[in-house]
């Protein structure tokens, strides 16, 4: 494979902007020999999205927001406001 | 099964503790079941075998299942029915803090859905196998459930549980959610999850909804947790000690407040928000809770905060 490897965090917000507070979080490291998992920090990496791009992470997709279809208007299911960074590691 | 105590005896739980499953989905025990029944219930289900090179834990896990005192029942069977007279199980399930607060959740003669010895091993029985000891994905139990009424998982610690050990991981309030299972896998942390640690003899009470996942086992010895789902065979409405009448509640005032207001009132426990909760579905959070002590108060006018009075204005205009 190529001379670098992808980490990626995956930030869930409190609200669509991106300055918004983290609420939920999740990171996958193909660089290095941490693993992170289900549960292992109750305290989120960063407070803000916009917290996550100064420190270098670069914003690789963000959730739609979408109408709300009539009926469902009150459902909820999964968590809304998703923002997924990348760093890449050169090796 | 404690005969002594009739059902007109049980300690049913309060309308401040319904009002608090009904917002957080789960109600917790500690130290809820005595030693005597938790030595019992670990000689009942005894010791996994050793982490041995080379052999599948999954298939060594499956063996010791089959052949531990723990039976096996069938869907459907009335729950106090289910287990052996005096063995374990039977104790724990007639236990009066148990039957009370079953009777409150779920009415008279709750069903057994299905039970399972979860068992989450340290770090030597996945490197003995040459895999990897990882905590489980975040999920919802078995599928997407769309009704109002609840099934409900008593989860029972019969050992003391440590951080270290892992615990069962949930996160309060997310039981209103309409997912399907671990398609929420990705979500690795929440903010306001918690972690179960707790001395030996404590005890969940979940709704069925509630997001969790078994935590990873760094310490040296086995960590065991036995789940019960069961489900109502009639009304779950007011079953519970209630005393409160919705009706002849007055809104309080809302936004523009000049003192704190009570913070141990229904209307207070059902509108009090989660870490988690983003800011504008955690208002639909709200709506949901007052549909749901609606539907257990039999009340279809009861609103806490306004939220639903002002959308339900007109509808029928």
């Amino acid at each position: 494979m190529g001379q670098g490897r992808q980490n990626v965090l995956v930030l869930y917000l409190a609200n669509s902007a991106l300055d918004s507070p983290v609420i939920g979080w999740a990171r996958y490291n193909g660089a290095g020999a941490t693993r992170h998992m289900s549960g292992d920090s109750d305290d989120p990496p960063y407070a803000s999205g916009l917290d996550a791009l100064r420190d270098g992470w670069r914003l690789i997709q963000a959730s739609q927001l979408l109408p709300h279809a009539r009926g469902e208007e009150f459902d909820l299911a999964y968590l809304k406001y998703e923002f997924f960074f990348e760093q890449w590691i050169e090796t | 099964m404690d005969r002594d105590v009739t059902d007109q005896e049980l300690p049913l739980l309060s309308d401040e503790q319904m009002a608090s499953f009904v917002a957080r989905g789960f109600l917790r025990f500690d130290a809820a079941v005595p030693e005597d029944i938790n030595a019992q219930f670990m000689t009942e289900a005894g010791e996994p075998p050793e982490a041995t090179a080379g052999r599948k834990l999954y298939s060594a896990y499956g063996e010791f299942l089959a052949k531990n005192a723990i039976p096996e029942i069938a869907p459907g069977t009335a729950l106090y029915e289910a287990y052996p007279r005096g063995g374990a199980v039977e104790r724990l399930l007639g236990l009066p803090l148990v039957r009370g607060a079953l009777r409150s959740l779920l009415g008279e003669d709750p069903i057994f859905d299905h039970h399972f010895l979860h068992v989450t091993f340290p770090t030597r029985y996945h490197e003995a196998q040459g895999g990897e000891n990882v905590s489980q994905h975040t999920h919802q139990d078995s599928t997407i459930d769309p009704r109002l009424s609840f099934d409900v998982q008593v989860m029972y610690y019969p050992h003391a549980v440590t951080r270290e050990m892992g615990g069962t991981r949930f996160i309060p309030g997310t039981h209103l959610r309409k997912v399907s299972e671990v398609a929420l896998g990705r979500y690795q942390n929440i903010r306001g999850q918690q972690h179960m640690v707790c001395e030996a003899g404590a005890l969940l009470f979940l709704h069925h909804g509630i997001w969790h996942g078994g935590g990873v086992n760094r310490s040296d010895r086995t960590r065991a947790m036995f789940k019960i789902r069961m489900r109502a065979s009639g009304s779950q409405k007011r079953q519970w000690a209630a005393r409160h009448h919705p009706r002849a509640e007055s809104q309080r005032p809302i936004f523009y407040l000049k003192r704190t207001p009570p913070q141990d009132t229904v209307a207070a426990i059902l509108m009090r928000p989660e870490p988690w909760f983003e800011q504008d579905t955690g208002r639909l959070e709200f709506l949901n809770r007052i549909k749901l002590w609606r539907y257990l108060t039999d009340d279809p006018t009861f609103d806490a905060d306004y939220w639903m009075t002002r959308v339900e204005n007109g509808v029928t205009a």
